[in-house]
């Protein structure tokens, strides 16, 4: 069983340590390259003097933010457009036109009427959640259970506590599903705004390491950044499992 | 069809909205150009041929780096994909690079081949390769056993077993990826196109920031949605095309 799970590793500390050793036999002197323990060695500095520490939280404030947005505007509006059939209907061409925009086109509108700095980026980062949030929770609220709607009206129930009281609880693991899904988008829109063009958090330190010719401090960042997509990814299929268990999976699975 | 026009209107009603706000001048016209003026743009964009050499270079950057990146995604996922070895020693890596957001790899590329088309190219393709492969993978991985008993029994050639049982297995998983790499595309060439100043409508639309034409902003801005809205039906289209068989099972 252990020889088993230790396979997987195997590649990676192999491609690893055969790069290490290519570097230090070869002398590597690269503007792009650097040897693994040269990167780490970065990684370390660059955690102990706090400049990826800030970076992080920067950018992690960023993506929250807009998330946070995001998500509420996409669930008020996949929660209505799932209840109403005839409001869903009605705005389809709206939204079918919206959509399809790159989030990051709207990067130089939300440059000139904003600025640089955190609003833009969470406005970039709240439109690109919008989406997922919007069509996954439509598609949440119409699988609830009919027989729910059914006892939602036999006790007779203002369609104000129906969606409290029945189907939000009932769309929640797909909803989760959603949100996690949000999330992971939320990260790589933040990071993109900060290397085309906002001065802040991770995606400014990466260009900004470039710049200066650092490989292993720019290595060091993207092995940063890839260590945060993992572990925010992770944390919250923890989450998902703790809190729905099979319901969430089922849920994953459409 | 009522309901789709009805649809039709509520859309011209809030193109309505954006030009009574707009001859209002609720917002600024420095920021929000109305539908009359930004329109306005884009057909004097046409006449002039700038806003249509601008769109062909976006599409030739998403097009060339999807293609590419479809090619070596799907051989690399069929080669890892029918092997169970591979299976076992490459996937999982391959499964934990998938959460890094891809343009992170951005500056490696600028720091490796310079400001150039090549970096863009390398750039789109290394980002649309992932849900490609991924797809490849996992399709061939969910082909159904008993096909390759009978593949088995009839004694056919590995290359056979690939290109007669597994790759059209595994097409709708191919083809899905295949659409998710689309939008990562148009993406990240319009982020290339804005960093290294490339030819193409992202460069066109931050150029337009800068100067504040915001009517030509939002020209740019439409034929990007516009872009993307296009290349999506035409996917859905060659999917149910090339999944047509499926239907009749």
């Amino acid at each position: 069983m252990s020889l088993e799970r230790t396979k997987p590793l195997l590649l990676p500390l192999v491609v690893l340590l055969v790069f290490e050793l290519w570097a230090r036999l070869a002398h590597l002197q690269s503007d792009s390259l650097a040897p693994p323990s040269a990167v780490l060695a970065a990684l370390a500095a660059a955690l102990a003097d706090l400049t990826i520490p800030i970076a992080t939280r920067d950018t992690l404030l960023a993506a929250f933010a807009g998330l946070t947005i995001g998500s509420v505007i996409g669930l008020a509006l996949g929660i209505a457009f799932g209840v109403s059939s005839m409001l869903d209907r009605l705005m389809e061409v709206t939204i079918e036109a919206i959509r399809p925009i790159p989030s990051i086109a709207l990067l130089p509108i939300a440059l000139i009427a904003l600025g640089f700095g955190y609003r833009m980026e969470i406005v970039i980062v709240a439109f690109a959640c919008v989406w997922p949030m919007l069509i996954l929770s439509r598609t949440a609220v119409r699988r609830v259970e009919p027989r729910l709607m059914e006892v939602s009206r036999a006790l007779r129930l203002t369609p104000v506590q129906r969606i409290i009281k029945i189907i939000i609880p009932a769309a929640l693991p797909r909803i989760f599903v959603a949100f996690r899904l949000s999330a992971g988008i939320a990260l790589i829109v933040a990071v993109t705004v900060e290397i085309a063009i906002n001065p802040l958090g991770l995606g400014a330190g990466i260009m900004q390491a470039q710049q200066a010719l650092r490989a292993d401090l720019m290595l060091a960042y993207l092995v940063w950044i890839g260590i945060i997509g993992y572990g925010l990814n992770f944390a919250l299929v923890v989450v998902q499992r703790r809190m729905f268990g099979r319901a969430a999976i089922a849920g994953a699975g459409s | 069809m009522i309901w789709r026009i009805a649809s039709f209107a509520v859309a011209a009603g809030f193109v309505g909205l954006w030009q009574l706000i707009a001859n209002l001048k609720l917002i600024s016209p420095v920021f929000l150009p109305g539908p009359d003026r930004a329109w306005a743009a884009l057909m004097r964009g046409f006449a002039t041929g700038d806003l249509t050499s601008k769109l062909v270079g976006t599409l030739e950057h998403m097009a060339y780096g999807w293609l590419a990146a479809s090619v070596a995604g799907i051989a690399l996922g069929a080669l890892i994909g029918s092997s169970r070895l591979m299976r076992i020693y490459i996937a999982p890596s391959l499964e934990f690079l998938r959460p890094l957001p891809v343009s992170a790899i951005i500056p490696v590329a600028i720091a490796m081949l310079g400001l150039t088309q090549g970096m863009a190219l390398f750039v789109i393709a290394f980002g649309a390769i992932w849900p490609i492969m991924l797809a490849t993978i996992h399709g061939f991985a969910a082909v159904e056993p008993r096909l390759y008993e009978v593949a088995r029994a009839l004694q056919m050639s590995r290359p056979a077993i690939v290109f007669k049982i597994a790759l059209p297995s595994a097409l709708p998983d191919i083809l899905a990826g295949m659409r998710l790499s689309l939008t990562v595309a148009l993406i990240l060439s319009v982020v290339c196109e804005v960093l290294a100043g490339l030819d193409g409508l992202g460069h066109w639309v931050l150029l337009s920031a800068r100067a504040f034409r915001s009517a030509d902003l939002f020209a740019g801005v439409i034929l990007l949605g516009a872009t993307g809205y296009v290349t999506s039906i035409a996917m859905s289209l060659a999917e149910r095309r090339l999944l047509a068989w499926q239907s009749t099972r």
